[in-house]
């Protein structure tokens, strides 16, 4: 098992290596100047040599990806042109918005794919299990985008419930778990669950409902146990590959 | 009586009170302005992101020396007393401008301005060798004051400025230099990332808090030297929001109180829903800037004229909702530089197909040439429907445009290599369509036209090259009398219309939405806007 893990971390160093180099020439590959994001638009020739010096931009590209990797390998990953800030904190302050998000976003997902599933898989051929899947296709079908406008135009223009934009009254680096705060996330967080919300509905109901045909199932009823009892065998039983779905 | 009812008494006395007492205290009056960009532009001192940046972070928490009056709405303002009182040009030397310092003012962080300030910050964005220089800020500011050769301080409250050639138009460029405190760099550790985040100037704002990406809020700073530009306001809070519906959707669910650049479709919506539209003369035109090289099919003058001839100005403004007005030249027609030219730019497309035949060109000969655009961008207006409303209003006249379209900083490489370069001339491409800041004599005029300041030097893109332009625009820099200064550009500028240097579209006007909360904003007829008008 160790040899495994410690096979898998070495094959991840060539990897990661190449993906750097890669990332680091597509910078130069792309139309433009990086040093646009800081230099005006009608600034002489000597203000961007000067630039390209103080940056280190007028060396060999392999001597400034060296130098890049040298330095990112300590932990250092240098100060952004663009903002003058350091980059490890714009990107973890990033970071933490977008797992706040997503962590949101795919809970809601996952959880209310699981209960509109079961409910379609126990109520298999009923209006239940139509509307379910309506929902679910609907959910993966729809664009992200058109969703998050229309959510935005009726809850927070025309009835005026949630935020338009922002991250909390005081901005994300103030969040706190209130009402408050939540409101900022309601609309962002349920149009990215939809696709999750959809995939795990159509997972959990054909799931469950192939769970039920089961002899175990059967035995379990013969034997009289409640619904509930049984609900939770099939719970266990179907767990982990809506897990592994979820995961995904 | 009994101890409940004693408490209820007590608490029913004492609630009256409270509600008065209360209701007597000033509340902290609070503008949210969504602004366009995806940033807090730099607070270290000089702002980055263009001239629109300048009134968020540079102008209200710093003064430089020589300011533009940017509190009125009715005409353009003009160059006033900043941190200095009074400048003067030297009689025996017209290259030494003196500077006579204004006295009391102070930084927010309590130290006094003096004449080392200055020094030290010229030499923060002018002299590399300087510990406190900082590379960022000199990118943003060393091309909008060129001129400069060398400074030195005279005493406590004087310096002296020594500028490369004779060059009258000197004072213009100050406005963009800003002085940030001395003393708070060293109490930050020398640290620019530092004084970022607690920057000191002796401006009519102090900043508060600044989250980056976010927000940032902005305080009255109630000892200003300046009492008449005391802002109206307690709190400004300043926040990114770049997408221009998104701007639009914070202002209608209340979010914010003033956004700028709403896009021309929600401007019936706004106006229906109760929100102030404001606009003003902007010192902003959208052109076509030809190469007039030879072998550019826009060298002769009748295709240039006729170009101009071939667009309905009026249409173009409907496209954009009201949010534009005609460009019949470079500058505004109200602007002290717009003279009378001879060629008088309208929309009369039988003069203009006329202009054309003569030129040689016909329905089975069309000229044929390409124009590199911007997908959009800050100052791009409308930049593709535009250009497609140009390109059909030429085809009318047998003028075939096809475009490379780029990125707006791409463009920018296109514009500051010239007509010349590989990248311009190697792809056909003989024409730009970049919207420029026409504010000051150099902006609007001078860099355009004078045959010196081509590529790599400046931005004559197309290499006009006029002997007696030239003559006119060494008489402007050698004229120290604005009334002989502003005569002189007028009569290049009516040279640069009667020439048809560029076919002009139209010239932004900078607008805003306000919320029915904002009681006063005063818009300027320059992208340097004062925030302390705003009043709620």
């Amino acid at each position: 098992m160790l040899g495994y893990i410690v096979k898998r971390v070495l094959y991840a160093i060539p990897i990661s290596l190449s993906v750097t180099v890669v990332s680091f020439i597509l910078v130069y590959l792309a139309p433009g100047d990086p040093l646009n994001a800081i230099a005006p638009a009608d600034a002489p020739a000597e203000v961007i040599a000067g630039l390209k010096s103080a940056y280190g931009l007028d060396r060999p590209v392999p001597v400034q990806y060296g130098m890049w990797l040298l330095r990112a390998v300590q932990g250092d990953l240098g100060t952004s042109i663009a903002s003058g800030r350091a980059v490890s904190g714009e990107v973890m302050s990033a970071v933490s918005n977008t797992l706040l998000l997503a962590g949101v976003a795919a809970l809601a997902g996952v959880l209310v794919g699981c209960i509109l599933g079961a409910l379609a898989g126990y109520h298999q051929g009923s209006w239940i299990d139509r509307a379910a899947t309506t929902l679910s296709v609907i959910g993966v079908s729809i664009p992200h985008y058109w969703l998050g406008l229309v959510l935005t135009i009726i809850f927070s223009i025309w009835l005026g419930w949630f935020p338009a934009m922002g991250a909390g009254p005081g901005g994300s680096g103030e969040w706190l778990w209130d009402i408050a705060h939540l409101k900022y996330l309601v609309l962002p967080a349920l149009t990215l669950s939809v696709i999750p919300m959809g995939i795990i509905t159509r997972t959990v109901r054909a799931l469950v409902a192939d769970m039920l045909q089961q002899e175990f199932v059967t035995a379990l009823r013969a034997r009289g146990l409640s619904g509930r009892a049984i609900f939770r065998h099939i719970a266990k039983n179907t767990a982990p590959t809506v897990l592994a779905v979820a995961g995904l | 009586m009994k101890p409940i009812s004693k408490q209820l008494f007590r608490w029913l006395a004492v609630l009256p009170l409270a509600f008065f007492l209360n209701g007597g205290l000033h509340a902290e009056t609070v503008a949210r302005y969504g602004i366009s960009m995806a940033d807090i532009p730099l607070t270290t001192g000089q702002p980055d992101r263009g001239a629109g940046a300048y009134q968020f972070t540079g102008h209200t928490l710093y003064d430089p020396l020589i300011a533009w009056e940017a509190n009125i709405s009715e005409r353009p303002g003009k160059l006033v007393p900043g941190l200095a009182t009074s400048w003067k040009v030297d009689a025996k030397d017209k290259k030494k401008w003196l500077f006579t310092l204004r006295k009391g003012v102070k930084f927010h962080d309590g130290s006094i301005f003096k004449a080392d300030a200055v020094i030290w910050n010229l030499d923060k964005v002018l002299s590399d060798k300087s510990p406190q220089f900082d590379a960022k800020q000199s990118a943003q500011v060393r091309p909008r004051i060129p001129s400069i050769a060398s400074y030195r301080k005279v005493n406590d409250y004087a310096v002296e400025i020594t500028t490369k050639e004779v060059d009258a138009l000197f004072p213009y460029q100050l406005p963009w230099f800003l002085i940030s405190s001395p003393a708070q760099w060293e109490k930050m550790g020398k640290d620019w990332s530092q004084v970022a985040i607690h920057p000191s100037g002796t401006g009519p704002f102090k900043l508060d808090k600044l989250v980056p990406r976010e927000r940032a809020e902005l305080v009255k700073n109630t000892g200003y030297w300046d009492k008449k530009r005391l802002a109206k306001t307690d709190r400004i809070v300043l926040i990114p929001i770049p997408d221009a519906m998104t701007r639009v959707n914070a202002l209608l669910n209340g979010q914010v109180d003033i956004i700028e650049t709403p896009p021309p479709d929600v401007v019936p919506q706004l106006k229906s829903a109760g929100f102030k539209l404001v606009q003003n003369v902007t010192p902003h035109v959208w052109p076509y800037h030809f190469s007039t090289l030879p072998g550019s099919p826009w060298a002769d003058i009748r295709v240039r004229k006729a170009a101009n001839l071939a667009i309905d100005r009026d249409a173009v403004v409907k496209l954009l909702n009201g949010l534009a007005t005609p460009a019949i030249g470079q500058m505004d027609v109200t602007s002290p530089w717009f003279g009378k030219p001879g060629f008088k730019i309208k929309y009369d497309l039988a003069a203009a197909r006329a202009l054309m035949e003569q030129a040689g060109y016909s329905k089975e000969h069309p000229l044929v040439a390409k124009v590199v655009i911007a997908q959009g961008g800050t100052g791009q207006m409308l930049s593709l429907p535009m250009n497609e409303f140009i390109q059909q209003s030429l085809a009318e006249i047998n003028i075939q445009v096809s475009f490379e379209v780029v990125e707006l900083e791409n463009l920018y490489l296109h514009w500051r290599s010239g007509a010349k370069a590989d990248m311009n001339a190697g792809k056909g491409i003989t024409a730009i369509n970049l919207a420029y800041v026409t504010a000051d004599p150099f902006y609007g005029i001078t860099r355009f036209v004078d045959s010196r300041y081509v590529a790599p030097n400046g931005v004559n893109w197309g290499y006009y090259n006029n002997p007696k332009v030239d003559q006119m625009v060494d008489k402007i820099r050698t004229s120290f009398d604005t009334r002989t200064q502003d005569k002189l550009l007028a009569q290049v500028h009516e040279i640069m219309v009667d020439d048809a240097l560029m076919l002009w579209v139209v010239h932004d006007v900078n607008p805003h939405s306000l919320s029915p909360k904002v009681k006063e904003f005063v818009q300027a007829q320059h992208w340097f806007q004062d925030l302390t008008t705003i009043r709620m």
